[in-house]
């Protein structure tokens, strides 16, 4: 047998590899393994197409550019990947997301650029190679600005300008219509420079990412980081279509239905549609905000607390549920934290995580920052598994979260985020509430948990705080 | 339509319930990694890259493939790598509480 025929083989045990390694996500205990086992598929699968009679008839100028460019992204991908800091991952999630979208794009203009002196090409494979052009371009600009949000060189708030709509929906009426020319042209059914069309398509994909994600604050990041990976992963997809390569369609197809799933979730935890994420930005309106003196119109005050009350009051507490937001990863407090949970357990408190869906900057951010100063995952809950345990808590500890915590979402019909489900600090016998300064979160709104009269505030900086925590409850 | 394209429908249609199957039953605890796994598979776009790379010609052509495969590249390692990374902080170890095997 012929060492050409194996490829496609090759290629479908790739794809199978590829399937395990998602599959094995299901549990901790398998993840580890199935990564490698994908990983082990992708390398099979780059090495194999070295043997493909198209690759090899490129000759030594193939091979030496490809070889190049393998080992400087694979300097470039592992070096990064083992230098950043595990509080940087997100911004290097949406790093690696906007390679593969731009691989993707430049991937679908050199096909086109290859067909469009020959008559070998039908409209359906200029049309897939305009989408996973658009998208591609789409996924690797829109991926920079999320990347530029999340390491603060660009404001992370939501950027506005007037006309900001019309601006953008003109990108992409104009995109869409010129990749609609391009692809008729090969049809023959009309005559345009085709060239330079392609690459107003491509210029006009790449503005049009960058208007999508400037309006998008920080807080809608994991909804944003989801949408981008199932872009690329579509943009493959859609190279796979025009090489008439079914690895590259099963993957990215993959990618596109995890992508996809993500991004529902998370909208769906903040009670809001995609569309609203995307278009809707919240927090214009400007919050009315609480002094620290905290005396707000209807007379209820927001009492602050010191460190040492507060411990005492965590010491002789049965059980204690610990609410992480994004603030515990700015101030990097996931190890404290941890030292705080010990110390508590040693002493016979009961202590368990309520994690909200959408805290932090992706996906599941709360639970990799725990995992990493190696809180075991038994004792992070999900929303609805910890919200009945409230009631029966004695303390909840909130370090950093803010707006998932806001009763108004479900009692103020008029507030931005009502319907949102939350976790339902308030009903816990007493909270405590480790924060900066009284300033509204991402919402732009109050919280009315900070006016309770069993809330304490407790002023400071996350890690500063929870070190002080740990201190007084090792004094009492 | 051509038979290639339809073989292509079919794979992306079932790949599209294979997906939903399989992610559907991955725990929010591990969404981070799997958000960072599916992103280093669609890094098999470097293989894409290495087909078309050379195909245009000129240097341009060679530019273009070049830069398709420096990114895909980087994609395939840095994501695995992440991933890797990840998953090692989730591993159970001696004394972390919690039940062991």
């Amino acid at each position: 047998m012929d060492l050409h025929t194996l490829i496609p083989v090759i290629y479908l045990i790739a794809a199978i590899t590829f399937v395990l390694g998602l599959k094995g996500l299901s549990g901790p205990k398998t993840a580890v393994n199935g990564n490698r086992i994908a990983a082990a598929g992708m390398l099979l699968a780059v090495a194999a197409t070295f043997f493909d009679i198209e690759f090899q008839s490129y000759g030594v100028t193939g091979l030496v550019v490809t070889l190049a460019g393998i080992i400087v992204g694979g300097a470039a991908g592992f070096v990064g990947a083992r230098l950043v800091k595990m509080t940087a991952m997100p911004q290097m999630v949406a790093l690696f997301n906007g390679a593969g979208g731009g691989s993707a794009a430049l991937v679908s203009i050199l096909e086109l650029m290859r067909s469009l002196g020959t008559d070998g090409r039908t409209m359906g494979q200029a049309g897939s190679s305009m989408l996973g052009l658009m998208i591609g371009a789409i996924s690797f600009s829109g991926s920079a600005i999320a990347f530029g949000k999340l390491q603060g060189l660009i404001t992370p708030r939501s950027f506005k300008y007037a006309g900001q709509q019309f601006v953008t929906s003109i990108l992409f009426g104009g995109m869409l219509i010129l990749a609609a020319l391009l692809t008729l042209s090969v049809g023959g059914y009309v005559a345009v420079p085709q060239l330079l069309v392609l690459t107003a398509v491509a210029i006009l994909a790449l503005l049009f990412g960058i208007a999508l994600v400037m309006p998008i604050g920080g807080a809608d990041m994991p909804v944003v980081i989801s949408l981008l990976n199932a872009f690329t992963g579509l943009a493959v997809a859609a190279a796979g279509f025009v090489l008439d390569n079914q690895l590259l369609i099963v993957a990215g197809t993959l990618v596109g239905a995890s992508g996809t799933i993500l991004t529902r979730l998370m909208s769906k935890a903040m009670n809001r549609s995609i569309a609203n994420v995307l278009f809707g930005a919240f927090g214009s309106a400007p919050a009315a905000e609480v002094g620290m003196t905290g005396r707000v119109d209807d007379g209820r005050t927001v009492r602050a607390t010191t460190a040492e009350d507060a411990a005492t009051l965590l010491a002789y507490a049965r059980n204690v549920i610990i609410v992480p937001g994004y603030g515990l990863a700015v101030a990097q407090a996931q190890h404290n934290v941890r030292e705080l949970a010990d110390l508590l357990e040693s002493r016979g408190v009961n202590v368990v995580y309520a994690i909200h869906p959408v805290a932090g900057r992706m996906p599941g951010h709360m639970n990799v920052l725990l995992a990493e100063a190696n809180v075991p995952y038994e004792k992070l809950m999900d929303m609805d598994a910890v919200n009945p345990e409230f009631p029966r808590a004695d303390v909840a500890l909130v370090i950093g979260a803010n707006d998932v915590t806001n009763p108004a979402a479900r009692s103020s019909k008029g507030s931005p985020i009502y319907g949102m489900p939350i976790l339902d600090v308030d009903k816990a016998a007493q909270v405590i509430v480790i924060k900066r300064s009284m300033k509204p979160g991402f919402a732009g709104i109050d919280n009315d948990l900070y006016l309770d009269p069993k809330t304490q505030m407790l002023f400071g900086d996350a890690k500063e705080a929870v070190a002080k925590l740990v201190a007084g409850v090792k004094a009492s | 339509m051509s038979a290639e394209a339809i073989v292509g429908l079919y794979v992306f249609v079932l790949a599209i319930f294979v997906g939903n199957e399989v992610i559907s039953k991955v725990p929010s605890t591990l969404h981070t990694p799997l958000m960072s796994g599916a992103n280093a598979i669609h890094g098999i776009i470097v293989i894409g890259a290495m087909l078309v790379s050379a195909a245009v010609g000129g240097p341009l052509g060679l530019a273009l493939g070049f830069l398709a495969v420096v990114l895909g590249t980087a994609n395939v390692v840095g994501g695995f790598v992440v991933t890797d990374r990840m998953l090692a902080m989730f591993k159970q170890r001696p004394g972390a509480g919690g039940p062991k095997k």
